[in-house]
């Protein structure tokens, strides 16, 4: 699959990074010239400069043969755009558009660019590891269902390991709802024990991030 | 006519001034309260007395559209310093609050031509401006 990516942040230089490992060609775009060189130094030829917004940028990249675009810069604005310009200008049928600001999602769903449909399924499958430790990714925001999904690793001396699903006894309106462990994803029970090192996904109502991560950090601070 | 500006640096301003002297009615939207200034500069009242409407804020935010008066304008001008931002809020405006005049402003000449084609009227200043270098030329022979 031939996979054009804009905006070399964190997201799209990781996503780039597993789709080459996956056998996918690449192409990453990155308009900060600083940002390139680095990521540049990583990813070589996959690399490219310029402005992804730009349709000369797009066919210098091969849009015309993309199958898939992913749009995850920064701005609402560009990532609507590319995918506005991939889908309807050079017919690509499959786009992924990050919704940086959950008040953009309207925008998004007016001009037919519709990311939590196809992104929640793609994103989900495409992010694995690349999470600093106990660090947490906050992967997608269902507005309209009103629930997040964030990402967490276990550690070491966190209340949660070592403990099953029901022994963590999380605060109502979260539910782990996968548990990365060894490359492998499965879905857990209410059995299932909590290892360190373990990420786990999380459904949540929004605004209990902060309630949540202390289960899940060393100090244990979730008892 | 109501006009409603979003984007008041030099083009947005001019044209909110010239657009209120022909005694349509004007909002302006703009991210910078500073930018006000250059709508009451070079004028004898200040832009309110005059009966002209500003307001701050982001041109994707839905409540700073409708502060401006988005929801009665007749025609809807997109002149912030991003072609991205303009080409974005130009067509909220249009599929959204349906309106029928949008004109936007599109300094990348490619995009221009596309957005043109598809329904949108753009005005790119770069295009304009490579037309008269090159006539110009063709001048100097």
């Amino acid at each position: 699959m031939y996979v054009i990516i804009v905006g070399a942040g964190k997201v799209g230089w990781n996503l780039a990074r597993e789709l080459i490992e996956k056998d996918n060609e690449v192409t990453l775009i990155e308009g900060d010239r600083g940002r390139y060189l680095v990521v540049e130094e990583e990813l070589e030829h996959a690399a490219q400069y310029g402005d992804g917004t730009e349709l000369w940028v797009l066919e210098r990249a091969g849009i015309q043969r993309a199958d898939l675009v992913i749009a995850v810069t920064g701005d609402d604005e560009d990532n609507m755009l590319v995918c506005q310009v991939a889908k309807e200008k050079y017919l690509c049928d499959r786009t992924i558009a990050r919704v940086n600001n959950p008040r953009n999602l309207q925008h998004f769903k007016l001009l037919g660019i519709q990311p939590v449909v196809s992104a929640t399924d793609l994103i989900l499958r495409l992010i694995e590891h690349e999470v600093p430790r106990y660090g947490l990714v906050h992967l997608l925001a269902l507005e309209e269902e009103r629930l997040e999904i964030i990402e967490l690793e276990v550690s070491e001396d966190s209340a949660a390991a070592g403990k099953s699903v029901a022994q963590v006894q999380l605060p109502d309106g979260s539910l782990i709802i996968s548990v990365l462990r060894d490359g492998r994803g499965f879905v857990p029970n209410t059995e299932t024990v909590i290892e360190a090192g373990d990420q786990v996904l999380l459904v949540l109502d929004p605004g209990l991030e902060e309630s949540i991560t202390p289960y899940f950090q060393p100090d244990g601070r979730g008892e | 006519m109501f006009v409603l500006i979003v984007g008041a640096g030099r083009v947005g301003s001019a044209v909110a001034k010239s657009a209120m002297a022909a005694g349509h009615e004007v909002s302006v939207l703009d991210e910078d309260p500073l930018s006000h200034e250059r709508l009451d500069q070079g004028q004898q009242e200040s832009w309110e007395d005059m009966g002209g409407m500003f307001a701050v804020g982001t041109a994707l935010e839905t409540d700073a559209l409708t502060a401006a008066g988005i929801e009665r304008a007749d025609m809807f001008i997109a002149s912030t310093d991003g072609d991205n931002t303009n080409l974005t809020v130009a067509q909220i405006a249009q599929r959204r609050f349906g309106i029928s005049r949008v004109v936007v402003r599109v300094m990348d000449p490619a995009r221009a031509n596309w957005y043109r084609e598809q329904g949108l009227q753009t005005i790119s200043p770069t295009e304009q401006a490579i037309e008269m270098f090159q006539a110009v030329l063709e001048e100097a022979g």
